[in-house]
């Protein structure tokens, strides 16, 4: 018993009001997650909480395995007709959503509509979709203008946003516009009346749920609720998180500081443990609508200074298990990694970057450098690229700001003297650079596409094939096509991969190793 | 009395229209952008406009603050922009620790910071003066954080006394409820504590110059009554005084120390609210609190009558 439980036992009897019932502790998962959960809708939003709450409270058509392999999830299986244009899913028998009802087919149909009109690869889908209708009460069908081979992908991809599934009548909602419930007919039920916005967020087991019978894998597989609740409470201070994980106040810290892992190393009851090998991926961007980064010889100029060590070490210190070196524009370590054009980025030195940015033209043009000083990872990077850029000559007008502020300016196609900006950082889920499906950095659309709006034709045509790839040779010349652009026109500075361990305690037993953090398959003894 | 009453709590309808109008013009031109925020990093631009006009952000500065100066009025703060959730409900769900946070705060920094001022005056120049000055020094010098962090390292991390964080609803026992409050108690009262006391010490010595004082002491009234009944009683104006102000302080003291110790008070709701741009949150949460300090004002004002009868309105 711990000293402070015998006080509290001791002095709680005759003062205590009749305390409500609380379920017992060890059917009680308690989390500090990563941030605040804002909003409900994993659709409206790409934050990355509302996606850990939506593993929990949705579930999804199919899902992908470890390979990238989609594998039935709500779905007992599909077919395959008509050269590749017609696809007819039929759900499994007795799925229901928390509020009891059936679901079906209509639902799905009404889920994929707002789905795709939000995340990248659903347009995709979308726009090659002639007709998505609903057979019956299981089964819906999609026609395809051509063969689309990665549709059961799409919908089970892991990453912002996934294909979550919800009542037809909440999924009709405008996908611009934020949902008021949430209800799913995955392993857990959401608590509203619990929900207190930046403090705590309760779930309770869906006695209703029938997992799979696989084993998971990633997102496939079998989603079980092994404890009764889960209980997430927000500690925004990291010294505090630890503090409450070494009094055994929590159960599993999702985002700890780097700074903090060999305190946690040193505690037995804990284990420290990289669930995610894949990494988050951070990068330089440069806006290509004006000078000095409109042209391409400035900015391979600065990609050969850069050392990827310098900025790792800015985020993680010196655990060099903590990070990884990846010139690659895909994701290191899966099937696309690719060094292709990547030469001049393998030696880098400052000495050679300053005799590019001479041989550029560059003429002492002011670089402005947006950094969030209330984002530490990205305010490191943002400090470490301010120096180098310091170094090489340029002058650099280093704004810093927080995110909100951020967000808005990178926003801004304006010119420096109005508004505008040269280079922001900013972190991916290497998760999302598996494949030209949801990297947004990567393409060359110009100012239809992601903030700094780079125009490169043959990226488009490369990633065009990609799609309408029947093979995994026809997929890997398109990825290879795209990295040797990529490395051409530099549409970003890849800064390296750095690893975040998560903490729990030894009582805890089932978390999945992969880029998702799903709590369902937890459970917890003692 | 009672038309001083109804005459300041008129007053305070320009104070709040002023307030409102700050609060929303301030954010009107402040840099960020809540949209942004909410598509995240995979939207594109055309996604971010099309959040910003579903928000009604879109819209034009004076039909904007019409709008929400009408709900206002009207009982209704409005919806955050983030949690869908109506901002009365998220004040209502966060007042209850702040304002918890703030009562045994007060409680306890009332108890100790007097009587150590009392005994800090009437011991002048003694050790115990000195102390009692050494400790306000202190408690001014170190910031609420280094404390917090400090207290939580040794009664709750080392000694395993009081829990790290939390808060619990006094409804669910009082002990629960107060060994979650006592080191932020303490943490957020030392700078009040070191305020008070100085203050108390400062008037206490002149009042025990005073010539009633030596008066009572001429009489044979005891230390005791000299100190508490005669002194302390004619200091308490300016005492009063510094404790009202000092609220301010502990308002703002409340959001270091509620994220220090995870407290789900106001003060996180409004540090996160103004990181993400939620504008009808922090608009709601500065009125209120903009309200409450002009209550606290007149309330103090009031008190000076119980305090000095020579005071009239």
């Amino acid at each position: 018993m711990k000293r402070r439980d015998l006080l509290k036992s001791a002095a709680a009897v005759p003062l205590a009001a009749p305390a409500l019932a609380q379920p017992a502790g060890a059917n009680v998962f308690k989390v500090i997650p990563q941030a605040n959960l804002t909003s409900l809708d994993p659709i409206w939003t790409t934050a990355t909480i509302s996606r850990h709450h939506g593993y929990l409270v949705y579930d999804q058509i199919t899902a992908v395995d470890s390979t990238y392999t989609p594998r039935p999830q709500m779905a007992e299986g599909w077919t395959v007709e008509d050269d590749g244009r017609t696809y007819t899913f039929t759900l499994r028998d007795g799925l229901r959503f928390h509020d009891g009802e059936a679901v079906l087919a209509k639902d799905c149909v009404a889920s994929i509509n707002r789905w795709g009109r939000r995340d990248q690869f659903g347009q995709e889908l979308m726009a090659v979709t002639d007709e998505l209708s609903a057979l019956d009460d299981r089964r819906f069908r999609f026609r395809l203008k051509r063969a689309f081979p990665l549709l059961p992908t799409a919908l089970g991809k892991e990453n912002a946003s996934p294909c979550f599934v919800m009542p037809e009548r909440i999924a009709a909602t405008d996908p611009f516009t934020q949902i008021r419930e949430a209800i799913g007919s995955g392993p857990y039920r959401f608590i509203p009346g619990e929900w207190v916005p930046g403090a705590k967020v309760a779930y309770q087991r869906n006695a209703a749920y029938v997992p799979r019978n696989e084993p998971p894998n990633w997102i496939s597989g079998g989603r079980h609720a092994r404890v009764e609740r889960i209980e997430w409470t927000i500690i925004p201070d990291p010294a505090t998180a630890n503090a409450a994980m070494q009094q055994g106040e929590a159960d599993f810290w999702e985002l700890p500081l780097h700074d903090l892992l060999p305190t946690l190393r040193r505690n037995r009851n804990l284990v420290v443990h990289v669930r995610d090998q894949i990494g988050t991926y951070a990068m330089l961007r440069f806006n290509h609508l004006h000078p000095p980064f409109n042209n391409v010889a400035m900015r391979r100029a600065v990609a050969m200074a850069v050392n990827q060590e310098d900025y790792m070490r800015a985020v993680v210190g010196d655990d060099p298990a903590g990070w990884k070196q990846c010139l690659s524009y895909w994701t290191c370590g899966t099937a696309n990694e690719s060094l292709a054009g990547t030469e001049h980025m393998r030696n880098p030195s400052i000495e050679r970057g300053k005799a590019a940015l001479a041989a550029a033209g560059y003429n002492g043009e002011r670089v402005v450098l947006i950094a969030p000083s209330d984002f530490p990872t990205i305010f490191a990077v943002s400090q470490v690229t301010n120096d180098l850029l310091r170094r090489l000559g340029m002058n650099v007008d280093f704004v810093s700001t927080d995110w909100g502020t951020l967000v808005q300016r990178r926003a801004s196609r304006e010119p420096l003297e109005r508004g505008g900006w040269s280079i922001f950082h900013t972190t991916w889920s290497g998760a999302d650079h598996l494949n030209p499906a949801g990297h947004q950095p990567i393409r060359g659309n110009g100012t239809n596409g992601w903030f700094g709006w780079p125009t490169d034709e043959q990226t488009e045509t490369f990633r065009a094939a990609w799609f309408a790839a029947g093979d995994a040779a026809a997929q890997k010349a398109a990825t290879e096509g795209m990295q040797a652009r990529a490395a051409a026109t530099v549409p970003y500075v890849p800064l390296g991969a750095f690893l975040h361990p998560n903490v729990w305690r030894r009582t805890i037993s089932g978390v999945i190793d992969g880029p998702m953090l799903v709590f369902y398959n937890i459970a917890k003894s003692g | 009395m009672w038309a001083y009453i109804v005459r300041r709590i008129i007053a305070t309808i320009p104070v709040m229209a002023v307030v409102a109008l700050f609060v929303f013009s301030l954010l009107y031109i402040a840099p960020g952008d809540p949209a942004a925020v909410i598509a995240g990093d995979q939207a594109t631009p055309q996604d971010v406009e099309r959040i910003r006009a579903s928000l009604g952000l879109d819209r034009p500065y004076l039909i904007r603050f019409g709008e929400w100066l009408w709900n206002v009025l009207r009982g209704d703060l409005g919806v955050s922009i983030f949690t869908n959730l109506p901002v009365s409900l998220m004040i209502a769900q966060r007042i209850e620790p702040t304002l918890a946070l703030m009562v045994v705060t007060l409680v306890l920094s009332i108890s100790i910071a007097i009587p150590m001022g009392v005994i800090a005056a009437w011991k002048n120049g003694t050790w115990i003066d000195r102390a009692v000055m050494g400790f306000a020094v202190f408690g001014f010098s170190v910031p609420v954080f280094v404390t917090g962090y400090l207290l939580a390292y040794v009664f709750a991390l080392e000694l395993d006394w009081l829990p790290v964080q939390g808060y619990t609803p006094i409804r669910n026992g009082f002990f629960p409820f107060i060994e979650n409050l006592i080191l932020p108690a303490v943490a957020l009262g030392s700078v009040y504590i070191a305020l008070i006391a100085r203050i108390t010490r400062a008037t206490m010595m002149e009042v025990l110059q005073q010539d009633y004082v030596r008066t009572a002491k001429a009489k044979g009234v005891g230390s005791r009554g000299v100190l508490f009944v005669h002194g302390l009683k004619n200091a308490a104006v300016p005492i009063v005084t510094v404790i009202g102000i000092g609220i301010a302080l502990l308002i703002g003291g409340a959001v270091v120390t509620e994220s220090v110790f995870a407290i789900p008070g106001l003060g996180r709701l409004v540090v996160d609210a103004i990181l993400r741009r939620d504008y009808p949150v922090i608009q709601g949460v500065v009125l209120l609190f903009s309200f409450v300090y002009v209550l606290l004002n007149l309330l103090i004002d009031l008190l000076y009558t119980v305090l000095d009868p020579r005071i009239r309105y």
